[in-house]
């Protein structure tokens, strides 16, 4: 439909420089610029290399999303960036060229969190989400359980990781394992031609006493770690199938069990899912077994969603436009920890007296 | 002409109109934090003190560097995004040269040096003489471990102000970046046909990244 929102996203908060373009509910380009092939070497993303990849790849990936969609900036609604969480530096350039791109259009600036942004990139596979929405959201930077009763305003974290993300310790299991970086892919792998019950690794606060929706992984990623280094200190050989089909399964298995636990106790009958790790053949398995059998609806995107893009920010700024929420200023910050609970960063009055004493004291 | 031009590769957030004749507005704040923030707000008000409209601008102008990267970064990615919004070029102007042109403006002549702040007890440095012309490659490094000769040579800059000891013929003005005097630099040089440098960031160093040894064990050995 025409008269819906069209809306340009950025989204620049780790590795991937992506720029969508959605109208309403449809996607019409998602063009991405990864530096992950830099990062490999050291292992995991480094914010320098990160912050550089993207000012290089920030105008041409704009250029090649307008024309994948075929429309001309002009058209535009609306230009979203993600303002946070994520790398301060690599933030900054989307958020600098979103501003740009803004002013000079003459566009409103919608300054948005990256994870609502996970959520809302549903809307363009399976249609507007239900509110409320329970969210499972799993990264390399995050894995939280999120109940949201509007997706451009009201964000309530249930649970969260109280150590690694899960995303982390699949790079740390796969480091341990010598399958390189990023761990994810490398570990889905080999999975599949493992036994997930071969070894019984920790099920990590899922005990009697332990926080309901909390999730932890530290101790599961070294519970794998003693394993591999006993076997190997035996020299006996490390059955890297098994190991990466068990810790995956241990993985899995207690995500998919708090969410289906967040969605019966607050009486939500479907379930959303993701973030990089959604892109988890495994998790999308698992979770799908187990919510039929809870009667829970499942909804995830394919993985090419799943993961960092501009088109999940653009979905989050096509759905502001849609519901007349407030636009930025173009004094928006990039803010590495902006909480979960603040959708999107409105504008905000400033401190003028303390600018006025800044300009006298240097003028 | 209308350029417009700005910079934040120094704890300077400058921005600045410039018909080709002279500057019509500037705005500078100094903020080393805060460029991101800043900087479209200030073109927003060099454009509205001057009573043009950014459709006038003929070209953006800005500051390369050598400076601190995030900061940097800001105004590349803004002048690049300008660039393409509006389908006009942007010009890249090392940012010492536009101290050097406001050393020029402010009465220095002959050979000097232009320094600043590179954080990490280093400086961000190149020699001129005169201040359309510099005569070394930006650089960055100690202060001690400049050539005795250029660290005689008078010295404009945070960097220079910075290190007095090592900097010993150090002049005032100017005590930071201008965009003003970057815009009248490029106006100059658009005037006499010279060519700009790319607009791409004079970083100078590497990121600072370490290829892990190996991996480490958990077990103790």
């Amino acid at each position: 439909m025409a008269d819906e929102p069209l809306v340009l996203g950025i989204e620049t908060s780790c590795d991937e420089t992506g720029v969508g373009i959605v109208r309403g509910h449809t996607l019409l380009a998602d063009a991405v610029a990864s530096s992950v092939d830099e990062h490999a070497r050291y292992g995991g993303v480094v914010p320098e290399v990160a912050s550089r990849a993207h000012l290089e790849a920030m105008v041409p990936t704009i250029q090649r999303a307008l024309k994948q969609a075929g429309v001309s900036a002009g058209d535009l609604d609306g230009i979203a960036v993600t303002a946070g969480p994520g790398l301060a530096g690599a933030l900054l350039v989307g958020v600098s060229a979103a501003k740009a791109y803004a002013y000079a259009l003459g566009k409103p600036l919608y300054g948005v969190n990256h994870l609502a942004s996970h959520i809302c990139v549903d809307q363009l596979e399976h249609g507007a989400l239900p509110e409320p929405t329970m969210a499972l959201l799993v990264s390399g930077g995050h894995s939280s359980l999120l109940l949201a009763p509007d997706i451009t305003g009201d964000v309530r974290p249930l649970g969260a990781t109280i150590d690694d993300a899960a995303g982390e310790a699949f790079d740390k299991v796969a480091r341990v394992l010598g399958l390189g970086f990023p761990g994810g892919p490398a570990i889905d792998r080999h999975a599949r031609d493992g036994d997930p019950a071969a070894i019984a690794f920790p099920r990590g606060l899922t005990g009697g006493r332990d926080p309901l929706y909390d999730f932890s992984f530290s101790g599961l990623k070294t519970a794998v770690a003693r394993w591999v280094e006993a076997r190997r200190r035996d020299g006996r050989d490390v059955p890297v199938a098994d190991v990466a089909a068990s810790f995956q399964e241990a993985v899995v298995d207690v995500l998919t069990r708090k969410a289906i636990r967040a969605c019966k106790d607050n009486g939500v009958d479907h379930l959303m899912i993701g973030g990089g790790v959604a892109a988890n053949s495994r998790l999308r398995s698992l979770a799908l077994e187990r919510c039929e059998g809870a009667g829970i609806r499942l909804r995830v995107p394919r993985p090419g969603l799943c993961t960092d893009n501009g088109a999940m920010v653009a979905a989050l700024g096509a759905e502001m436009v849609a519901r007349g929420r407030a636009s930025s200023t173009f004094d928006l910050p990039a803010d590495s920890s902006l909480p979960v609970t603040e959708v999107s960063v409105p504008g905000h009055t400033h401190d003028h007296v303390h600018e006025a004493a800044r300009d006298n004291l240097h003028g | 002409m209308l350029l417009l031009a700005f910079d934040t590769a120094t704890p300077a957030v400058t921005a600045a109109l410039h018909d080709g004749e002279r500057v019509l507005a500037e705005s500078t704040v100094i903020d080393a934090r805060r460029h991101g923030e800043l900087l479209v707000p200030a073109v927003d008000r060099v454009l509205s003190t001057a009573g043009r409209a950014l459709a006038d601008v003929t070209g953006v102008v800005v500051g390369v560097g050598p400076g601190p990267y995030t900061g940097l970064r800001v105004g590349l990615v803004t002048a690049a995004s300008f660039g393409d919004a509006l389908g006009v070029p942007v010009h890249g102007v090392c940012t010492l040269d536009g101290l050097a042109w406001a050393a020029g403006e402010a009465g220095l002549e002959g050979p000097f040096t232009v320094a600043t702040d590179a954080r990490r007890k280093e400086v961000y440095w190149a020699c001129y003489d005169g201040p359309a012309v510099r005569v070394t490659e930006p650089a960055v490094n100690r202060p001690a471990d400049l050539p005795a000769d250029v660290l005689a040579l008078p010295a404009v800059g945070a960097g220079a102000a910075l290190y007095p000891d090592a900097f010993t013929d150090r002049r005032p003005d100017p005590a930071h970046q201008s965009a003003g005097s970057l815009g009248a630099l490029a106006a100059h040089r658009l005037a006499a046909g010279e060519a700009f440098a790319p607009a791409l960031p004079l970083y100078l160093r590497r990121p600072d990244a370490q290829v892990p040894a190996g991996y480490k064990a958990v077990l103790p050995t």
